[in-house]
């Protein structure tokens, strides 16, 4: 893989544009605009974060299912054990590492997110 | 076709108690509903009014959403139940040439739930919010429904209608599956259905510093059902703008909600029911968001705005694994 710039240079690059040409723009194209930069931070964040919160929601799910195997693949066999009722809310472990796991995807999609007293 | 809005509120000054009618603005672009600004000018002095118009054909039988007619016949129902509504002025009849479409005051005050649950000017006001939401609300839920064309809904019902557009996405979401479940196993015992605002949040309340909460405003998904649903959907942490631990719309608690709301007539909700209302709202607003980007997903729509609310589920989702750590 190239390093120099990297992906997420490449997406701070743009985001940065972005920001630069903003005040300038129509309302809506302005807010737009704003959102298309938070796009790109999204993308950002994942490129740096997605990989180990990949591996980490892997283990956590296998540990879980006594199953190997990718994360997609995990997460369908949740659903179906949790359709089933095989598994519930009751089920020891299961709450914590859903909680780990979206605790890494919110760091990803929405790390302002303040999810303390819901 | 396209319809001269400008012209077509000058033309209707008369019947607007006004004579002339100026500074008309197009306040919002949403495709089904368009919302202008406008000033009535006459005898009685300057008053600001509100355009609510439907530009395109409605199937009421169809939709979720009420049609302008209906939602006219609830801001004037409120309105006499003693809740804070922007007053009708007049339900467009045909020969007004603007379509299906409405007139109401335009009410002063601030409705992004950003600047009211963090601006130092409703610092004062902000500890009375919650509890006049519970009165507003126990007005609404006294509205006698006879005479005003609105749907039923049930938490079973609302499961039934979710988890079959959740399963259409294709998509396997673990915490959303378990919410389905765990949701449906554990539904309350009906209670006697009521009038219900249907999306009264944070977002849709105009406040002012003086009074708090001056209007209730976007009446198109009232319907019929679980007087806890209105309670808990104000509570939902999309709703809250950071400051989740007020979890009343992000300026209150539960129990001046609650005790608003019984000390103005509205029948007694315990906390748990409330909670697990709350807990099926985030899940509503979760596959709402993965609605949404699968019209992107589709080709439906394409701005970027569709894309970027599918990252949103995963707030829904750290809500919902939190309400169900807590046992709800």
């Amino acid at each position: 893989m190239i390093e120099n710039p990297r992906a997420d240079e490449l997406v701070d690059a743009v985001a940065k544009w972005i920001d630069s040409i903003r005040p300038g723009l129509p309302p809506r194209d302005a807010f737009l605009a704003r959102v298309a930069a938070n796009v790109l931070s999204v993308v950002r964040r994942e490129l740096q974060l997605g990989p180990q919160a990949d591996a980490a929601a892997m283990e956590r799910l296998s540990a879980l299912l006594g199953e190997t195997g990718e994360v997609k693949a995990l997460n369908a066999l949740l659903c179906e054990k949790l359709r089933s009722g095989e598994m519930d809310a009751e089920t020891p472990g299961l709450i914590a590492a859903l909680k780990a796991n979206i605790t890494d995807q919110i760091a990803i999609d929405q790390p302002n997110y303040s999810a303390t007293g819901s | 076709m396209e319809v001269d809005i400008s012209e077509g509120l000058r033309a209707l000054a008369p019947k607007l108690g006004c004579e002339t009618v100026s500074e008309v603005q197009r306040l919002s672009a949403g495709a089904s509903m368009e919302t202008w600004a406008f000033v009535a000018q006459g005898a009685g002095g300057r008053q600001e009014m509100i355009l609510r118009r439907r530009p395109g054909p409605f199937d009421e039988e169809a939709a979720r959403s009420t049609s302008l007619a209906t939602e006219a016949a609830l801001i004037t129902a409120a309105e006499k139940a003693g809740a804070p509504v922007a007053p009708l002025v007049r339900l467009c009849q045909p020969e007004d040439g603007l379509g299906e479409a409405h007139i109401t005051a335009r009410i002063a005050g601030e409705t992004l739930g950003r600047k009211i649950v963090t601006d130092p000017r409703f610092e004062e006001i902000r500890p009375r919010l919650a509890g006049q939401c519970g009165k507003i609300l126990a007005q609404i839920h006294s509205i006698p429904p006879a005479g005003i064309s609105l749907k039923s809904a049930d938490a079973l019902g609302e499961l039934d209608r979710y988890e079959s557009l959740y399963r259409s996405f294709g998509t396997e979401r673990p915490i959303l599956e378990l919410a389905f479940q765990h949701l449906r196993k554990h539904a309350p015992a009906p209670m006697p259905e009521v009038l219900l605002h249907g999306d009264f949040r944070n977002g849709n309340l105009i406040i002012n510093e003086t009074q708090g909460v001056a209007a209730v405003l976007d009446w198109e998904l009232s319907h019929l059902g679980d007087p806890a649903e209105d309670l808990s959907w104000l509570c939902v942490n999309s709703w809250r703008f950071g400051m989740s631990s007020r979890p009343v719309g992000g300026f209150g608690d539960y129990q001046d909600l609650l005790d608003g709301y019984l000390e103005a007539g509205g029948v007694e909700i315990p906390l748990s029911r409330v909670r697990y209302w709350q807990a099926l709202g985030s899940l509503k607003w979760g596959v709402m968001c993965l609605l949404m980007y699968s019209s992107y997903a589709t080709g439906t729509t394409t701005s970027v705005e569709r894309p970027m609310i599918g990252r949103r589920v995963s707030e829904t989702e750290i809500d919902l694994v939190n309400l169900l750590e807590a046992g709800l």
